[in-house]
């Protein structure tokens, strides 16, 4: 299967260096304490968060700092076979480095003996799902008032064709030759999350950092701009409160 | 701010993990090894006879065998010419007094996992030369990793006993009326993990570094020194350019142990 064409365009028309449409959304639950929803191509993703709040079962209290706990799951009809419902060995891994990722961010010791649970729910499945899981859950834990360094952002970049490419649709992730997920703290450029399968030289995984870190800044970005957007219409609304 | 009590556990991790900083920020490690030194590997093959392929490994105290099952079974439905891989872990409550019996825990699925990557996307095994039947019949190539002894970087003891039971495993074809044959080997992939204290990248941690470590990452290279997967792991970040001394690491440590260790 042909990835790239002549003209070096991928088969959704995007360049190299190209993202899929990325939109979020902030405050989209009622009960829980912080949420989000992402629509990243063809991902859509919910998350919410709880806490922080005493952490149970009480052997996971950590006496000088909060845990972060994230449950990453797959709907069953998510992806083009139904997938069984639960946690799958995939599921437990994602839920654990992006737990661990979150964590980096989070200024835990403030709030000792408690959990930050996230409850990532990948709704719709194209590729990518864990970044756009993780770029939404920061959304979400903002959203809850919880205290970061940060906001973490994901973003995938991988290899089709021969040639290192941004954001990996299904076909091409399915097709290409190598995948590399990674999350970064955008203020400080550290890496929180970062995993890869595939082939790729020395040079070419040099390629797929920068073009995934370029990429985080402008996510970085949009994160920014969702949680703005809800406070200007929370005002707006108040403002039409008060004039009537 | 409240004042936090501290447990003495607490106390006691807290002054190893500055001692371990410091030391590392002198350059020096607590078993007195080079940054990118890796302990001694022992690796006694075909331990388990009755196993298609075994292989145990220490790699310093740590201790890891696993064994190679390979049986019959049907194909995956999205790949009908292909015989499957699959990568199981227990960590035995006998290896540490932290572990304990039941289903495999976060850990043990990671640690399978990150073993089970480096395998499949290096194409170790041409899985395409295990099909008995199209469609119907083909091999699978169990892998069953049991943590004897822990004492730090279960992956890369994992990781390498796994190599080496493929590399001698032998598909019994005779149960089908055929001649048994040597797994058939594309590939050999070599992982190498690394444990960040303070601002160093320590290779292949041993359990006192592991437990105040900030970061790991594990990386797996093959032959050509391509690296072909990669997994960080804890509740610390790493700088791209702590990512790429390791990834050079990874490459030299890779080649020297295919070498000297797995003969290839």
């Amino acid at each position: 299967m042909k990835l790239i064409n002549e003209e070096g365009l991928r088969i959704d028309g995007r360049k190299f260096n190209e993202l899929r449409p990325i939109r979020i959304e902030v405050g989209v639950l009622n009960r829980a304490d912080g949420s989000a929803y992402i629509e990243w191509g063809g991902n859509k993703v919910l998350v919410a968060v709880y806490g922080p709040r005493e952490a149970f079962p009480k052997h996971t209290q950590n006496p000088s700092r909060a845990i972060v706990n994230a449950r990453y799951n797959m709907a069953a009809f998510s992806v083009d076979e139904r997938k069984r419902p639960g946690p799958d060995r995939r599921a437990v891994e994602i839920s654990k480095v992006i737990g661990e990722a979150l964590e980096c961010a989070v200024f835990t010791e403030q709030f000792p003996r408690t959990s930050i649970d996230v409850y990532i729910e990948v709704l719709q499945a194209d590729a990518g799902t864990r970044i756009a899981g993780i770029t939404a859950a920061s959304v979400a834990l903002v959203d809850a008032g919880i205290p970061m360094k940060d906001m973490v952002v994901g973003c995938a970049a991988g290899k089709i064709d021969g040639k290192v490419v941004l954001d990996l649709n299904k076909e091409e992730d399915n097709f290409g030759q190598a995948d590399l997920p990674m999350a970064i703290i955008p203020r400080t450029q550290e890496i929180v999350l970062l995993q890869m399968d595939g082939n790729m030289t020395r040079d070419e995984l040099d390629q797929a950092v920068e073009l995934s870190k370029k990429a985080a800044m402008y996510i970085s970005g949009i994160q920014k701009e969702a949680l703005l957007a809800k406070y200007k219409s929370q005002e707006q609304e108040k403002e039409g409160e008060s004039s009537e | 701010m409240r004042a936090v009590s501290k447990s003495a556990d607490e106390i006691v991790y807290g002054l190893k993990r500055e001692y371990l900083e410091k030391i590392c920020a002198e350059g020096s490690r607590i078993d007195g090894r080079k940054f990118d030194e890796v302990r001694p590997i022992i690796v006694n093959r075909n331990f388990v006879p009755r196993a298609q392929g075994s292989a145990e490994v220490r790699l310093g105290d740590s201790r890891v065998l696993v064994g190679i099952k390979i049986e019959q079974g049907e194909p995956f439905p999205d790949t009908p010419n292909s015989g499957i891989l699959t990568t199981n872990a227990e960590l035995l409550p006998m290896a540490s007094p932290t572990f304990e019996s039941g289903p495999p825990g976060e850990d043990a699925i990671e640690l399978a996992r990150v073993v089970d990557r480096g395998i499949r996307e290096s194409k170790m095994i041409d899985l395409d030369k295990l099909v008995i039947k199209e469609g119907e019949k083909v091999w699978v190539v169990f892998v069953d990793m049991h943590i004897l002894d822990y004492d730090g970087n279960l992956i890369d003891a994992c990781a390498l006993g796994a190599v080496a039971a493929l590399l001698e495993a032998t598909v019994p074809a005779s149960k089908v009326g055929a001649e048994d044959f040597p797994l058939p080997i594309n590939h050999v992939p070599v992982t190498v993990t690394f444990a960040k204290i303070g601002s160093t990248m320590l290779a292949d941690p041993n359990l006192e570094e592991e437990e105040v470590a900030s970061a790991r990452l594990s990386i797996a290279t093959n032959e050509n020194g391509d690296v072909v997967a990669m997994q960080k792991g804890l509740s610390g970040s790493i700088t791209k350019e702590e990512l790429f001394s390791a990834v050079d690491a990874s490459i030299k440590l890779g080649k020297d142990i295919r070498k000297r260790v797995l003969g290839k």
